[in-house]
């Protein structure tokens, strides 16, 4: 009920927008597609983001996955070994993050990057309470290492281009490692220092298949999932002997 | 040709897998092991997270161990009693590592405990096989007439209670020691994703004392259970037995094993043995070295409790 509520909501909405006279959308974007899908063959895909503004401003893109409660370990030398020591917990942490934008990060002020979470230095990542206020900074930097290592997170910024004055692309490259979810694109039209229109999309990235239906399979029927690859392993090692003995 | 792995979640060369599956397929079938020892640090090292690895490798190991105790059981090289002995300790044991292995991971030291084990387990028996090596070909160097050694020694073992006769084995001892045994090898075999066939030939050798003949054969029947339970309740509690990995590297290493067994028909024992001993020495150092070594990073992170995998390899 709550739903039709609100999509009857959005139509109205939408209706109103498209008959406001002489009222044109400071800025309209779309994906490429709202969809990667991860079949078996997948090593990776390229997305496509492009859109229109409404007069002159700057437009920066923020790519998100889905948030997830992350643990950084640190180690420390016990007795000659490298052992984890210490650990600190992170939430809503994006699975993968990437932003893009058309003029340098450096030169969009503070004051905006902090509320949008522009650049990786500006994520909120919270420390559970009970986190050691002096240490955050260095777990927050270790997660971001270990994030961009995986390529999971890219510390600069992708590059909006423009095609002449109101087009507007930028490429997202998604790695093979990238992990499945609900994604959003948000993208702002900044000008004089001022998010003047601010639009978001969602994104999903979903096993598909082949692949889908053995994680599905593992995670529904986990006993019989089990029961099926140990007869599968029997199978293959009688098979080859059997074979082999003949040869 | 890469292949997104379904549960690993991470896309690996097919042709990376086949490869590896073949040469642990030929060193296992050259020297009549399962190569779980093997399998579980070769897929870490190619990106594969340590718990998807060490579900995985158990999974891997029961094929290899399959087509060679076909081989065993012609010949009537396997002893029913004291496997079903090993088995029955080696069940208790795999069940309880599987709690064992939940627990470590939340406290975040479970790489730290896999390593520790592959590289006591591995230096010690493979210092054990190196220096029993070395000892023969001195003794056929000095007198080529030498007396053969003992092959019964007794020692505290020999005073457990509950002795048992082992006709297969000619063996009159007490049923604790297999039992012991298979409780020991299982709890390892769910730590380390191995089926512990590198381990359990020379305890059975040394510490049972079986005799050669029927000791591989009865060693890969244990295996070949302990790892199907380790790979079924990995499967049933974590979700982290990846299928397709699985039969990807098994593929190779089936291909390859026919082929490691006929170059090992060509070496003496003593040299098998030789060989057998350095390769495990070389994983128990390079993993030892991981461990003493510096890491990149000091950092590490967890997802959702689970350590995250997908780094490529340095």
């Amino acid at each position: 009920m709550s739903i039709r509520l609100l999509s009857l909501v959005l139509l109205v909405l939408a209706l109103a927008g498209v008959y406001a006279p002489a009222r044109a959308q400071p800025l309209v974007f779309d994906l490429s597609t709202h969809l990667i899908e991860i079949t078996t063959g997948f090593s990776g895909a390229d997305m496509l983001l492009f859109g229109a503004t409404e007069g002159e401003g700057d437009v920066v893109v923020v790519l998100r996955g889905p948030d997830q409660e992350t643990t950084v370990r640190r180690k420390s030398r016990v007795g000659g070994i490298w052992i984890n020591t210490d650990e600190m917990v992170f939430t809503g942490v994006p699975a993968f993050y990437r932003v893009a934008s058309s003029r340098p990060l450096t030169e969009i002020s503070p004051a905006i990057r902090a509320r949008h979470q522009l650049g990786t230095d500006y994520l909120r990542l919270a420390a559970l309470p009970n986190a050691d206020a002096s240490e955050v900074a260095e777990f927050r930097a270790g997660l971001l290492r270990n994030k961009e290592r995986r390529s999971l997170y890219a510390s600069r910024e992708g590059e909006v281009s423009f095609l002449g004055p109101r087009l507007f692309r930028t490429h997202v490259l998604l790695p093979a490692n990238v992990p499945p979810g609900s994604y959003t694109a948000e993208v702002l039209l900044i000008r004089n220092n001022q998010v003047v229109a601010a639009q978001t999309t969602p994104m999903f990235v979903s096993k598909i298949g082949v692949g889908a239906d053995v994680y599905e399979f593992a995670h529904r029927d986990a006993a019989i999932y089990g029961i099926l690859t140990i007869f599968v392993a029997v199978l293959a090692g009688w098979g080859a002997g059997v074979i082999f003995r003949k040869a | 040709m890469t292949i997104y792995l379904p549960i690993a979640e991470v896309p690996l060369d097919v042709l990376i897998l086949l490869a590896m599956g073949g040469g642990v397929g030929f060193l296992s079938g050259m020297f009549g092991v399962g190569g779980g020892f093997l399998i579980t640090p070769m897929l870490i090292f190619l990106g594969v997270s340590p718990a998807v690895a060490a579900a995985t490798g158990a999974a891997i190991v029961i094929a290899p161990s399959m087509s060679s105790v076909l081989a065993h059981w012609r010949r009537r090289n396997v002893d029913l009693k004291m496997g079903g002995l090993l088995i029955a300790g080696g069940l208790v044991g795999s069940a309880a590592s599987i709690a064992l292995v939940g627990v470590l991971r939340r406290a975040g030291l479970l790489d730290l405990v896999v390593s520790l084990s592959y590289v006591l387990l591995l230096g010690i028996v493979g210092t054990l096989m190196l220096g029993e090596v070395i000892k023969a070909f001195r003794r056929r160097l000095s007198a080529a007439g030498a007396v053969p050694p003992a092959r019964h020694t007794h020692f505290w073992v020999h005073g457990l209670p509950g002795k048992m006769r082992f006709p297969r084995s000619r063996l009159y001892v007490s049923a604790l020691l297999p039992l012991g045994v298979g409780l020991f090898v299982g709890i390892m075999s769910g730590v380390m994703g191995v089926g512990g066939g590198f381990f359990l030939v020379p305890v059975m050798i040394y510490l049972i004392g079986m005799p050669t003949s029927v000791v591989v054969g009865t060693s890969l029947m244990q295996v070949i259970v302990v790892a199907a339970n380790v790979t079924l309740l990995q499967a049933w509690s974590h979700q982290t037995v990846d299928i397709v990995l699985a039969a990807t590297v098994m593929i190779g290493g089936l291909l390859g094993a026919p082929y490691g067994a006929q170059a090992g028909a060509r070496l003496k024992a003593d040299q098998l043995r030789g060989l057998m001993a350095l390769l495990i020495l070389g994983v128990a150092i390079q993993l030892g070295v991981g461990l003493v070594a510096r890491p990149d990073d000091l950092y590490s992170i967890d997802i959702n409790g689970v350590p995250e995998g997908g780094e490529p390899p340095s």
